[in-house]
């Protein structure tokens, strides 16, 4: 309690000394400041540019993790990174990317794409959006604190009883799983609500939703994903807090509870939680293929079927994370039917890329290069994953190797892929600027060969007999080499990374201008508005005609879209400083709670609630804006 | 965008979605209701697994009362109604009935509020506490959540009353009332639940 | 282009090269070379559906490499495709050939699913009964009377009934030789059925994360002859023989029932692996193989050997003790 004054104190006085003394000023300079502006912004732009970097942060926190992983499992009996220490590597390495690294990374291009690709000039809660990211941002801090404070959590991304007990688990190391992931689960969740509203309330007119952009569409189905998956994951992680801090027995079985409980909550939000994270990159692929292509995407209804359909069937096939539980034939046998299910969906999706580019002219940009690596790298995770569904095969693969590489073929081969096409293509959308087409073709070709270098001999490590998140494994019995291939790997998506870490800098200081239509190619309306968007989007909410709104009218041999109303003020929303507040005492009530001091969780909670009442008694009815007509800025 | 302005001169039936911010609301409160069902489902499922290991503790055929809890679920089904009427005072611009309305609502809720803590008290002394079971923590966790609902909603509903009085009837409070009327409906339903799949299913065994 | 293409035969090679390096895992340890009926029937299926997929594969590359090469931008060439909405008629065989073929695969899967979860008849299978500790196996045969640790012995060609159990985390019980793996879970007795069809020694794992020992939970199985495994239930039966009262055994012995028996004769509340016969088995901790030096390392240590193991230091005999106690321990025949 004394050290959080102490810092709050250190904190004002540091402000104050770099804007240049405390004085009757002071607030109002900080105010205006740059930063205040970043951290009290409602703007979804902003919001997507802060998910940005605080994905790509965590992702660089996660891949390190993976690269100490791979160096302890270089040679047999290496003893860099053994027994306890191994095991928070492997927990913090998965849940780092799983939820503070692929999620964030997803919900950055959603807010800086969905609202413009249907023509919306803003979220329906953008006051909802800055609070989501914030709690994204702080139970992600929260969970990595952990390194400092007491041990990393140990139990495996999956968190599963018995071993995340406080018997087994001694320490706060799962506590701060529990918190941090709560934290940033309530994030995800409000985050997911807004998108839905978004979609269904602020569509422009015209924009029905046989016309959205595919994106927007996997955007839509993912956040219906989220709302209904994670409430079970609160779930579980409520009841595990109660279990670790307040002495009940949901999952101790000496007490009559049950382990198997807490698998089956953890896979209801697990698997569907797999979707929420690929079905994104699908939505990505399909635009960029059908830009890169210059063709329309290949049947576009069945698109959409088969995005809904995988949605749905995702709440239908959890049991296949537990096969081995002992559940019986019969549960085994109709989830793992449910299960290929799922092959058919994802096999029309992929067979209408392909034909979208047939017959298309291909342009191998960085995005597209992406796209075009995607596929054959998840068709082979599909494939294992057909496998995998199996249940008499499955339970040779489960936990083992090959379940290993096929994950990581899907979200790495997939959602990361997928992440990095989205990334290239509508950066200069987010910063109108060009990232480097070289330097993405490196980042490219490096990381794709690295990846496979590291993931395809994991197949047959599994089926060697390697059990995953060992930290060590025999000689002589064939897995030494496979697992040299495997760190070697790495270095290739190291490479690849610092590329792309490069470009990033080098273009955000020397980079190009960019268009409005900034390939060229653009077919739907975010190309139509200048890079990076003005605040309110659009000046003149479009009229859209058809899908691929400006492809329409481009064929119609417009250059802008046709507006659907006249110039006029623009209401915006004022920026908030009550989501950061309202986070960090999330932030504090969950440290509170880690360290078992009652009250600072009370003094984070009392935060907490100030901010629910401030929030409520607000009627802050934001400001007008006066848009530059696009007619005379535009155009000349 | 929006016409906040426009509603003291023109009167819209449905004042909650008035606005473009009072649909989103509306909408946005039913989807939280999505998620909101789906965490009481799991702890349903987790009390159903948990239900009959009470260890050397009480079972749910000796502990539960009928009784009391018949008198809370009515206390709770008749403040869904009240509620109810105060909407429709809220639509017909008559603040002091929907306030009336409101306050009784309150006090209905209240009322289940100290029967239950009532009912926690005479169980926990029965030696069926949170950490006596697995039943016990499943059988809190599920009742105690609800409970928790009750209580957040009654301050809810109460800082709304405050607001109202400040404001008044407007296309800004109005949605805000909405919701937190639905919120309650949302609970009295979860009750119904709880009722059947606790209680009654406990007593039947 | 001429860049990308020869990137993508780098790329080639090195996949092939990676398989060629791949094919030799262990006889003892591999599921691709399986020695009982059940990891047989997981093999078929894993190699049925590889087939399936190889082709679903194969088709969906060669249209990837045609389309890719066949209409990619050509320079100086700047044409406008055609913007087609679909195809209903490709979409359906797209549709219905992947069902027929996933049809093809459900039917022996559900079919080997519920072949494998029958239990044998019990008159001619042997029970063992598997309890998985943190980091180690314990096994009871109750036809036999005898109770045994990280080594089981079953014999060759007759069914073999595990009945699984767990007491602290969960764990999971994988002879990947033998067959497809079942968990150890708290609270529940699980079962699964193997058989050996060749004698011969076959390793297990623990597949489960259980803590800071997991990797190295080992164990092994030996699948003896009808003949030989009579023998060693025989032996096991056997009491150990008795040490002469003034041999450095017999103070070993002294030393064990002072420092050890406790845990690892189950009075304790602390379980450790029963030593009955200690002497036969061929590890130390499942892990070390079995010499003087490796008890020696393991005794003094056993945290250094495997991380988060109960077993505490015993690093406070003098070396005559030591001797004395490891002797005693390697009598245990």
């Amino acid at each position: 309690m004394a050290t959080l004054i102490v810092l709050l104190v250190l904190v004002l006085f540091l402000a104050a000394i770099f804007t240049g003394g405390y004085n009757r000023q002071f607030l109002e300079r900080m105010r205006n400041s740059r930063t205040w502006d970043w951290l009290t912004t409602v703007d979804h732009k902003k919001i997507g540019i802060l998910y940005l970097m605080g994905g790509l942060l965590f992702f660089l926190i996660g891949g390190l993790e993976a690269i100490f992983m791979r160096l302890q499992l270089f040679a047999p009996g290496n003893d860099l990174f053994v027994g306890r220490t191994f095991n928070e590597l492997l927990t913090m390495h998965g849940t780092t990317m799983i939820f503070l690294a692929a999620m964030p990374l997803i919900f950055a291009i959603m807010n800086a794409v969905v609202p413009l690709q249907i023509g919306a000039r803003d979220v329906a809660f953008p006051f909802l959006n800055a609070l989501g990211f914030w709690l994204f941002f702080f139970g992600g801090v929260l969970l990595n604190l952990s390194w400092i404070f007491g041990g990393a959590p140990d139990a495996g991304w999956t968190s599963y009883t018995g071993l995340a007990l406080n018997q087994y688990s001694p320490g706060p190391g799962v506590d701060f799983y529990v918190l941090g992931l709560q934290i940033a689960g309530i994030g995800t969740l409000i985050g997911g609500l807004n998108f839905i509203v978004t979609i269904i309330n602020m569509r422009a007119p015209g924009m029905t939703f046989l016309r959205l952009p595919l994106f927007t569409w996997t955007a839509f189905v993912t956040s219906g994903l989220v709302l209904f998956a994670f409430p079970a994951f609160t779930v579980a992680l409520l009841l595990l807090m109660f279990d670790r801090l307040f002495g009940s027995n949901f999952f101790d079985h000496a007490m009559g509870g049950s382990t198997v409980i807490w698998e089956h909550l953890f896979w209801i939000f697990g698997h569907p939680e797999v979707y929420i994270v690929i079905l994104p990159a699908f939505g990505i692929m399909s635009d960029v293929i059908s830009t890169f292509s210059k063709k329309r995407l290949f049947g576009y209804n069945s698109m959409v079927f088969a995005t809904v359909l995988i949605g749905f069937l995702g709440f239908m096939v959890w049991v296949h994370h537990m096969f081995t539980v002992g559940l019986g034939a019969i549960s085994n046998s109709v989830f793992a039917v449910a299960t290929m299910a799922i092959a058919v969906p994802t096999g029309i999706k992929v067979f209408n890329w392909l034909f979208t580019m047939w017959g298309g002219e291909i342009q191998f940009k960085t995005p597209m290069l992406w796209a075009v690596g995607f596929i054959p790298t998840f068709v082979i995770g599909g494939m294992t994953g057909v496998m995998l569904a199996l249940p008499p095969a499955d339970y040779q693969y489960q936990d083992s190797y090959f379940v290993v590489a096929h994950f990581h073929y899907v979200l790495v081969g997939g959602t990361v892929f997928g992440l990095f096409a989205g990334i290239y293509y509508w950066w200069p959308k987010m910063f109108g600027k060009m990232l480097n087409e070289s330097l993405g073709k490196w980042h490219f070709w490096t990381f794709l060969i690295g990846f496979h270098l590291t993931f395809f001999p994991q197949h047959f490590l599994g089926l060697f007999g390697m059990p995953r998140r060992v930290f060590t494994y025999q000689t002589n019995v064939g897995l030494e080499r496979l697992n040299e291939i495997s760190t070697i790997g790495v270095a290739g998506m190291l490479i690849g990374t610092i590329f792309f870490l490069v470009n990033i800098i080098y273009t955000l200081r020397k980079g190009p201008k960019a268009e409005a239509d900034a390939w060229g190619l653009g077919r739907t309306l975010e190309w139509s508005i200048p890079s990076p968007p003005p605040e309110y989007n659009f000046a003149q909410t479009p009229l859209v005609r058809g899908f691929d709104a400006l492809w329409v009218e481009k064929e119609a041999g417009n250059k802008t879209m046709t507006p659907a109303e006249p110039l006029g003020s623009i209401h915006m929303p004022s920026p908030s400083y009550i989501p950061i507040m309202m986070s960090l005492g999330f932030f504090i009530a969950g440290f509170g709670f880690i360290v078992r001091g009652i009250p600072a969780a009370v003094f984070g909670l009392i935060i907490v609630f100030a901010a629910l009442f401030l929030r409520s008694f607000d009627y802050d009815r934001g400001y007008h804006v006066e848009p530059e007509d696009p007619e005379k800025g535009g155009k000349e | 965008m929006a016409n906040h302005t426009d509603s003291s001169t023109e009167m819209p039936n449905h004042l909650e979605t008035a606005t473009f911010e009072g649909k989103n609301k509306v909408l946005g409160f039913w989807l939280f209701l999505g998620a909101e069902t789906v965490l009481f489902a799991c702890l349903f499922g987790t009390y159903l697994a948990l239900r009959n290991q009470s260890l050397d503790g009480p079972t749910t055929q000796e502990l539960f009362d009928l009784k009391l809890v018949a008198l809370a679920t009515a206390l709770l089904l008749t403040s869904s109604l009240t509620s109810v009427l105060s909407m429709i005072k809220m639509n017909e611009r008559n603040m002091k009935g929907m306030i009336t309305w409101l306050v009784i609502t309150l006090a209905l809720g209240l009322g289940f509020l100290v029967l239950e803590i009532y009912e926690f008290l005479h169980y926990v002394h029965e030696g069926h506490t949170f950490m006596s079971s697995a039943f016990g923590s499943s059988f809190y966790a599920l009742v105690g959540t609800h409970g928790a609902h009750v209580t957040f909603g009654i301050i809810w509903i109460t800082t709304l009353i405050i607001q109202v009085l400040k404001r008044g009837i407007t296309t800004e409070t109005a949605p805000k009332l909405f919701v937190s009327s639905l919120y309650w409906h949302f609970i009295d339903v979860v009750w119904v639940f709880i009722f059947t799949l606790v209680y009654l299913l406990g007593k039947v065994g | 282009m001429e860049r990308l293409r020869i990137w993508r035969i780098g790329l080639l090679i090195s996949l092939v090269t990676l398989f060629l390096a791949g094919c030799s895992g262990d006889p003892s340890l591999s599921v691709l070379d399986p020695k009982g009926s059940a990891g047989e029937i997981q093999l078929n299926l894993i190699y049925w559906s590889l087939i399936l997929m190889t082709v679903v594969f194969v088709i969906v590359i060669t249209i990837f490499v045609y389309v890719l090469v066949r209409y990619r931008k050509r320079k100086g060439k700047d044409i406008m495709p055609e913007q087609v909405h679909g195809s209903t008629k490709l979409e359906i065989i797209w549709t219905v050939i992947p069902i027929a073929a996933l049809i093809a695969l459900a039917i022996p899967t559900v079919q080997y699913t519920f072949e494998l979860a029958e239990t044998p008849p019990a008159e001619d299978t042997v029970i063992i009964d598997v309890t998985g500790h943190q980091y180690w196996w314990e096994f009871k045969y109750p036809q036999y009377g005898i109770t045994t640790a990280q080594e089981a012995h079953i014999p060759v060609g007759k069914k073999v009934l595990f009945r699984i159990h767990g007491e602290d985390v969960l764990h999971s019980f994988w002879v990947p030789s033998l067959g497809g793996k079942m968990d150890v879970v708290p609270g529940r007795v699980n079962t699964m059925t193997l058989d050996a069809k060749q004698p011969g020694m076959y390793q297990g794992k623990c597949a489960e994360l259980c803590g800071s020992g997991h990797a190295l939970m080992d164990f092994k199985v030996f699948a003896d002859k009808q003949g030989d495994f009579d023998k060693w239930t025989a032996s096991m039966k056997q009491p150990v023989a008795s040490v002469s009262a003034t041999s450095s055994e017999a103070n070993g012995e002294k030393i064990f029932k002072q420092n050890c028996i406790g845990c690892h004769a189950g009075v304790s509340q602390i379980k450790a692996p029963n030593l009955n016969k200690f002497a036969t088995r061929s590890t130390i901790a499942g892990i070390l193989p079995h010499n003087e030096q490796n008890l020696k390392i393991w005794l003094k240590n056993p945290q250094a050997v495997k991380p988060g193991t109960l077993m505490p230091k015993i690093d406070y005999l003098n070396k005559d003790e030591l001797n004395d106690l490891i002797k005693y321990l390697d009598s245990r025949k």
